[in-house]
């Protein structure tokens, strides 16, 4: 069955970096690491893990960051080549593993609809006893993702033993790593669910009091996502979104932003909000949260220059090598957080799973809108060039659509 | 030969392209057969000793006020204000008119023995003028004996220790004006006259208050009601003005009120086409017009803006007078309608107007798309007397580039009016519920008394200025400007007059009658 395949070929990923640095994001998929192939079917790692047939698979910033060979470098250790990409996924379970295991909420059988958390963590792994945060079920803080009984891998859709959403031939996942998609969720709800994850670990992250004023620097896949999950989950005073393209903006507004604006304009907007003075480029005061969806130079740049002394920058937008003044982080006694993928969170003495979260968070927010071109597995080039050119495009969020009869529920 | 009056030509076939001010360039437009353009009319005569009558203006006052020597005594605090960089337009040449009344003060103030004597700048909520501004307006002489000294001050309207609450009028309205000027024994005020809007108890009332005496008669009520405001006996922003300036008399403060008259002798030499009637052009107008349009095509807006803004107008002063204010600021209407007055027979459905790069807000600066609102929509749809040149429901078209562009060290807070509060609304009382924020917000505070930014509310008074036109037409159309500022002030972008014009009529109707106000140099408009 055909896939597509990301293979360590130092020559693609050259190639890769160099058109797309010419070019733009995504305009380097004829020349790159991914390759559409045929391919088998993963095998089974061990009990206790299913056969997954994706229905959406999204195509993510991070997805984009590894075709046009710009990932940093920090990744080489915990990726497996070759692997199929593709870790925002909702699909069916095609057929029951050997010893009947299901889901956390019990078994899952054959034709159920799930989406995939696609972090691999110590019980995907078969690791025993976990490590302290998988032990707290925080996946995403797993300290032996290189390890265990599979490759190294983040996630699926970076791990070679595991498949990937941009294949026909399926994935494999771990039973604990499946939720069953509610009736009342579309398909493209559904597959909106992981970045949402994302967006509400993140927002949760910034420790948002009541009256903040935050900022989110994006208007992206994250910085929409994550613009909802604060509206629905903090209750900031201002919610102000800093986003390139008009439709980006209006987006941000739908989704609960007080006032979404171009980049320029955010500095200002902040400013007017905190009554700010200003001095060398930076507020004196400033947003309480800031929220970096973007994860440039420019951007952490402009995050420390609007958040308030002792207030905190949030970085949700994967970073890589960048060139940065922290002096005003040491002035300001600002913290920096980052805030990778999801797990549990911790509201009081309750905890949640965040994919939990996120599906209300998609739900109510209708983020299944944020999906705006689907594309067949052969069309891959045009895919991937269109998401690296979502914003220009006036698209947010593109996906490969492998069983397109399937497609269920309002697009 | 004695000056013409103003002329109301009606456009016929033969009638050559009406040139229209584009900003920083010029548009010729042929307008549809039968409509109007109002031409100014020329420049009247100056006076011949200008020194001699200012003299006389101080030694013969109007109203009921002594000669200022009899008001000058060895002892006493006297303070001399004069208007900011707003006045004249283009700034004259030198000497500017406050250079030689101020200097004429100085010598009979030197001659009674005063040695008490602050200026200061009554530059309200404007921007402070820079040091070359500064010298400009009193002459190096004066500027360099006075400001090494800290003599030369310009009005700071948010310093609490140098404003001074003289009380409420009967309408309620606060009258804070600045503390040297209300506490000396004489306050001597500079005027230039350029329109009928300046001058009178206005100077003072205004041009020395704060933001909380202001706010009183600078709002969308007070300039929806002032019809217009270039008519102080049908403006309720005089009105306002009028009793604030009697309260500041009845609270003792002596004002010793002095106001020049300018002509219209707006443009220096290779300019001077923008001062003819285009059917009169000569061969070397028109060699002009030529060679500065095709100069001005090639030059990039940055250094368009530097040269018109290095233009200095040859204004010569007609007349001087001093005294009392209601005494002299009537004579000095009286004069301002003898230079700018053109009869008109009637209103017109569409009324075309051609901006220039200037207006009372951006000397020496960027004409942002709120100025160039209020420069078509404040100043110059209110250039009016009796009844507006448009009628009711009918159109503005104006012809300016409007960029979006700003001058960040000029109007900081018209950045933030622009991206945040015309983004919601451009109902002019609606953007009020902004102003108490942007007139508080400590940034603009700041810039407005430390560096050269208009102050934080200024923003709203411009949009305010634009309130009575606001409310009576149906339509305003931009021609040549960037369409999503246009967009923003909430009016109709154009590419071309034509396209404008089908558009108004949309608006008016078929067959409209047109009116273009063929300005600068200014001109007034008494429509019956």
């Amino acid at each position: 069955m055909k896939g597509l395949v990301v293979e360590r070929s130092l020559p693609r990923f050259a190639a890769a970096r160099l058109l797309s640095s010419l070019g733009g994001s995504g305009t380097s998929a004829a020349v790159g690491p991914l390759r559409l192939t045929d391919l088998d079917a993963p095998a089974l790692p061990a009990p206790g893990w299913h056969r997954v047939r994706p229905l959406l698979a999204g195509i993510c910033g991070s997805d984009l960051a590894t075709l046009d060979g710009r990932s940093s470098r920090y990744f080489e250790d915990v990726v497996s080549f070759p692997f199929v990409p593709g870790h925002e996924v909702v699909g069916v379970v095609e057929e029951d593993p050997a010893d009947q295991a299901g889901a956390d909420d019990g078994p899952l059988a054959p034709g159920t609809r799930v989406v995939v958390e696609p972090v691999l963590g110590c019980t995907a792994r078969g690791i025993e006893p976990p490590c302290p945060a998988c032990a707290e079920r925080r996946v995403g803080g797993c300290e032996r993702v290189a390890f265990g009984h599979i490759a190294p891998g983040l996630q699926i859709g970076f791990c070679a033993d595991t498949g990937g959403g941009w294949s026909h031939a399926g994935l494999v996942a771990h039973g604990t790593q499946l939720h069953r998609v509610p009736d009342s969720l579309s398909d493209d709800d559904a597959v909106m669910v992981e970045p949402t994850a994302c967006a509400v670990h993140a927002a949760l992250a910034g420790g948002v009091e009541p009256g903040d004023t935050v900022a989110v620097l994006g208007g992206g896949t994250v910085g929409l996502t994550t613009t909802a999950a604060l509206r629905q989950l903090a209750t900031p005073g201002a919610l102000l979104v800093g986003a390139k393209y008009p439709h980006q903006r209006e987006l941000a507004g739908e989704l609960g932003a007080d006032l979404a604006v171009t980049p320029a304009q955010l500095a200002r907007a902040v400013r007017r909000r905190s009554r700010s003075l200003t001095t060398s480029g930076h507020l004196t005061g400033g947003a309480d949260v800031v929220v970096d969806c973007v994860g440039s130079a420019d951007s952490l740049a402009q995050s420390l220059a609007i958040v308030r002394p002792r207030g905190r920058v949030v970085l949700v937008g994967m970073p890589g090598r960048v060139s940065l003044d922290l002096a005003p982080l040491w002035h300001r006694e600002v913290s920096l957080a980052g805030a990778y993928a999801y797990g549990t969170e911790r509201s009081g003495r309750s905890v949640r799973r965040t994919f939990d979260i996120a599906m209300e968070v998609v739900a109510a927010a209708r983020l299944g809108r944020l999906v705006s071109a689907r594309y067949p597995l052969e069309r891959f080039e045009e895919a991937v060039a269109h998401a690296g050119a979502a914003g220009r495009r006036g698209a947010v969020k593109v996906v490969f659509e492998m069983h397109p009869h399937r497609r269920k529920g309002p697009s | 030969m004695s000056p013409r009056p103003g002329f109301v030509l009606e456009v016929d076939r033969s009638t050559p392209p009406t040139l229209f001010w584009h900003g920083e360039s010029f548009r010729l437009e042929r307008l549809p057969t039968g409509s109007r353009v109002l031409y100014p009319p020329e420049p009247i005569e100056a006076a011949a000793d200008p020194v001699g009558a200012i003299r006389h203006a101080l030694l013969h006052p109007l109203g009921d006020a002594e000669p200022l020597p009899a008001l000058l005594r060895p002892g006493m605090r006297l303070t001399i204000a004069f208007d900011d960089v707003s006045l004249p337009l283009p700034p004259m040449r030198s000497p500017d008119a406050r250079q030689l009344v101020i200097e004429q003060v100085l010598d009979l103030a030197a001659e009674a023995g005063v040695d008490d004597v602050v200026l200061i700048c009554a530059l309200a909520l404007h921007r402070r003028l820079t040091e070359a501004e500064l010298r400009h307006a009193v002459g190096d002489r004066v500027y360099d004996a006075f400001e090494p000294h800290g003599l030369l001050q310009q009005h700071d309207a948010e310093d609490p220790d140098n404003l001074i609450h003289l009380g409420l009028t009967d309408h309620g309205e606060d009258v804070e004006i600045n503390k040297r000027a209300a506490t000396s024994d004489l306050l001597v005020y500079v005027n230039i006259n350029l329109v009928a809007m300046d001058g009178g108890h206005k100077s003072v009332a205004t041009g020395l208050a704060s933001y909380r005496s202001l706010r009183h008669h600078h709002n969308a009520k007070t300039m929806q009601h002032s019809r217009s405001f270039m008519d102080q006996h049908r403006s309720e922003l005089h009105s306002s003005n009028w009793r604030m300036g009697r309260l500041i008399a009845d609270a003792g403060v002596k004002v010793f009120q002095i106001e020049t008259n300018l002509n219209t002798d707006t443009f220096p030499p290779q300019l001077r086409f923008l001062e003819r009637r285009e059917w009169e052009w000569s061969g070397r107008d028109r060699a002009a017009f030529l060679a500065t349009s095709a100069a001005l095509a090639r030059t990039p807006d940055r250094l368009a803006r530097s040269i018109f803004h290095s233009v200095r107008s040859p204004y010569r002063i007609t007349s001087v007078q001093a005294g009392e204010v209601e005494a002299v600021h009537a004579r000095t209407t009286e004069n301002v309608y003898a230079q700018q007055l053109v009869a008109v027979d009637g209103q017109t459905d569409i009324l075309t107007l051609g901006l220039p790069y200037i207006c009372p807000y951006n000397v020496n600066s960027i004409m942002n798309p709120i100025l160039v609102a209020c420069l078509g929509l404040g100043y110059f749809f209110n250039m009016y007397r009796g009844r507006p040149l448009v009628r009711e429901g009918g159109v503005v078209i104006m012809s300016h580039p409007t960029p979006w562009a700003f001058h960040p060290g000029h109007h900081p807070s018209y950045i933030d009016f622009f991206e945040q509060v015309l983004a919601e609304t451009t109902d002019p009382a609606e953007v009020g519920k902004y102003e108490e924020a942007y007139a508080t917000d400590p940034w603009y505070v700041h810039l407005y008394r430390t560096g050269n930014a208009y102050h934080g509310v200024h923003p709203f008074y411009m949009w305010y200025w634009c309130a009575h036109a606001l409310e009576h037409l149906g339509g305003v159309i931009i021609v040549g400007g960037d369409r999503a500022a246009v967009r923003r002030l909430g009016f109709t972008p154009a590419s071309t007059m034509a396209d404008a014009l089908e558009m108004a009529g949309d608006i008016v109707g078929r067959d409209p009658s047109l009116t273009h106000l063929h300005s600068p140099p200014l001109l007034m408009a008494d429509v019956s």
